[in-house]
């Protein structure tokens, strides 16, 4: 839909919420696309359904991934046109209206959405095409847990049997959660981290695993076929041929998020052979795997904000000095139980650097993992600390904000 | 295995283990190795039998649904109470709390619990989400407990049990008692690895377990300094 065909209040509504937006942004308070958005909600409830109707859309959702898997939609999606879409991860529905309303009149729109808000936001922008990455335990004061997360998105699902839906074959809570759609399209991204799947949700029944299948012991949920999958250093693609993907971002992750985003894009008629060299055009997302040079030091930023995002980080990083940084703020979640969780023993032997908030957390975790450390109270001090060459900093939500602002906001 | 090795089971990681529960046998080990004491853990999933000479038995906490099959298979494997009844040490946590005592609630209903601590849970009328602190019942002669809790039940203790602790912050059973004791079961409502917070409660359940009234000093400093950030912090959020 065009500008000049929305109803007078979502007119009012869209032109409020773009100046906000630029004020915030003048201000240096933000990016802007959080509050522009809420203000344009607050003129009109039904902005976000106005802003939708007309476009061909995508939405991704789960714990892990969904930024840099929307980033690549995107890209994907730009063979066909111009694409809207939320790229600095305002994933609620504040974030989805503002990022409709800057980008003006688009064709299509690709859209991040934060796990508990996938049933809202399926009704208000009615997608032609849903990915669902994983279910994983991540912020426990305050997330759902993620058998009730599977439930939600089942019963969202449910209620639109139309919609298309890409999802995760590796993860037994995202099988379950889209086995009642009429049309799904599996990937296989892998699945490093398992520990939130052990019991069926369906029966309860103890899952096992074996070679990359899984199945219940006490009921028919298993692991579909996947019609895409990653191998080598590439996908393969539903007709059963292989790309070559080469990414600027690091690690296995990102190859099944690349071929997360190839089957979304393949929905709206993509070949992967035209959506291949627009991936590798991805260099950072919000600062995550940004590379920065400063004092002969070639520092890399890592977001790892919950158990499995660390498994990948570990995957992901280079033999070398590494800095972990540690918030427990409002957007990080309170509660830091879940860093034994975690198997840091990957670190072993590299020069490890800690800081953050709760670095006596991590002092006392690492203690136990039998990593060796020192703490640092300043990010100047741990580039300090290292020999010219490669800094990893591997860092949770609001520690990895905080050293993106030292390094001037870096993207 | 022989007979001067430190037995530490993990009951139910497949159901148990919502909140980094693994640190309590990671600790446990870490503290026993470093003092020379061979020990050995075992983790034992729900779909096997429960070993019942081990010397500590941990459970962790988890979602009502597992909680609620936890404590159904518990009671048909029997090898929890065997073990119990020859003295083994427990440290229960949360859920896994809960499930110890007479009943308690899950997914709206009451559940029959092990019956292993004279206690009984329902729901609270609120969430409690937080840090928690409270001073430990002086007779096992420990520092104040610290603890992040989260959880919706509220736990009533019977004259078969004492309070671990009484409440300074937070909410612990009831807002004025956290956690119980008897004989050398402990359960407390401080979730997940605990006892990298307090690590004074796991070298005592090395000493019920070894049965030393003693255990040689470990360098604490990193525990210390986290332990003084929390028990500062409780309480002012």
């Amino acid at each position: 839909m065009t500008d000049g065909k929305l109803p007078l209040r979502a007119k009012v509504a869209t032109s409020v919420s773009r100046t906000a937006a630029a004020l915030s942004r003048a201000a240096g308070r933000g990016d802007g696309s959080v509050i522009g958005g809420w203000i344009g909600l607050k003129i009109d409830p039904d902005l976000l359904r106005n802003l939708a109707a007309g476009r061909a859309i995508a939405l991704v959702s789960g714990t892990n991934g969904k930024t840099t898997t929307t980033r690549f939609t995107a890209a994907a999606l730009g063979v066909l046109g111009p694409v809207a879409t939320n790229s600095f991860g305002a994933n609620m529905p504040t974030g989805h209206t503002s990022a409709l309303a800057k980008a003006g009149t688009t064709p299509f729109a690709v859209l991040e959405v934060d796990e508990h808000y996938l049933a809202r936001v399926i009704d208000e922008t009615t997608p032609r095409v849903v990915a669902l990455l994983n279910l994983s335990r991540d912020q426990l004061d305050r997330a759902k847990e993620v058998s009730m997360m599977a439930q939600l998105w089942r019963t969202a699902l449910a209620a639109h049997p139309d919609i298309v839906v890409v999802a995760n074959a590796d993860d037994p809570m995202v099988v379950w959660a889209a086995t009642g759609s009429q049309h799904i399209s599996w990937f296989s991204a892998g699945q490093r981290w398992t520990d939130d799947s052990w019991v069926c949700p369906e029966c309860g029944s103890p899952i096992n695993r074996a070679q990359g299948d899984w199945w219940c012991t006490g009921c028919t949920l298993r692991r579909p076929q996947p019609k895409w999958v990653v191998e080598d250093e590439g996908v393969i693609d539903a007709k059963g041929d292989w790309h070559l993907v080469k990414l600027q971002l690091p690690g296995h992750v990102n190859l099944g998020n690349a071929a997360t985003a190839l089957a979304v894009a393949a929905e709206f008629g993509v070949r992967p052979i035209e959506a291949v060299p627009r991936l590798a055009t991805v260099a950072s997302v919000a600062g995550r795997y940004a590379q920065v040079d400063r004092d002969g030091r070639n520092i890399r930023l890592l977001l790892a904000k919950n158990p499995a995002s660390w498994l990948e980080a570990f995957d992901m990083a280079e033999v070398a000095p590494t800095l972990l940084s540690i918030n427990a703020r409002d957007p990080d979640g309170f509660d830091t139980s879940w860093l034994y969780d975690v198997d840091f023993s990957p670190l072993r032997g590299r020069q490890v650097l800690i800081t953050g908030d709760r670095a006596y957390d991590l002092a006392v975790r690492l203690e136990v993992n039998e990593v060796a450390f020192r703490h640092v109270t300043t990010f100047d001090e741990a580039v300090r600390s290292v020999p010219a060459g490669r800094l990893e900093v591997i860092a949770n939500y609001t520690a990895f904000q905080d050293i993106r602002a030292e390094l001037d906001r870096v993207n | 295995m022989n007979d001067s090795t430190l037995r530490i089971v993990w009951i139910y990681p497949d159901l148990l283990s919502t909140y980094g529960d693994r640190g309590n046998m990671l600790i446990l080990a870490r503290r026993a190795a470093l003092r020379g004491i061979p020990a050995e853990t075992y983790q034992v999933r729900s779909d096997q039998a429960m070993p019942t000479t081990a010397d500590i038995y941990l459970i962790g906490g988890g979602e009502d649904g597992p909680q609620a099959l936890a404590a159904q298979r518990l009671l048909a494997d029997g090898g929890l109470h065997r073990a119990v009844n020859q003295g083994a040490a427990v440290l229960a946590i949360c859920a896994g709390y809960q499930l110890f005592g007479s009943s308690f609630y899950a997914k709206g209903a009451q559940c029959r619990g092990l019956d292993l601590l004279d206690i009984s849970s329902d729901r609270g009328e609120t969430r409690a989400v937080g840090e928690v602190r409270g001073d430990i019942d002086p007779r096992l002669g420990l520092p104040p407990l610290t603890g992040f809790e989260n959880h919706g039940g509220r736990t009533h203790l019977g004259p078969g049990v004492s309070p671990l602790a009484r409440v300074t912050a937070g909410i612990g059973n009831d807002g004025q008692t956290e956690g119980a004791w008897n004989g050398k079961i402990l359960g407390s409502y401080a979730h997940g690895p605990a006892l990298a917070r307090n690590p004074a409660i796991a070298d005592l359940l090395l000493r019920w377990a070894t049965g030393a009234d003693s255990l040689q000093p470990l360098d604490d400093t990193w525990s210390e300094r986290l332990r003084g950030e929390r028990l500062a912090a409780a309480g002012t959020a």
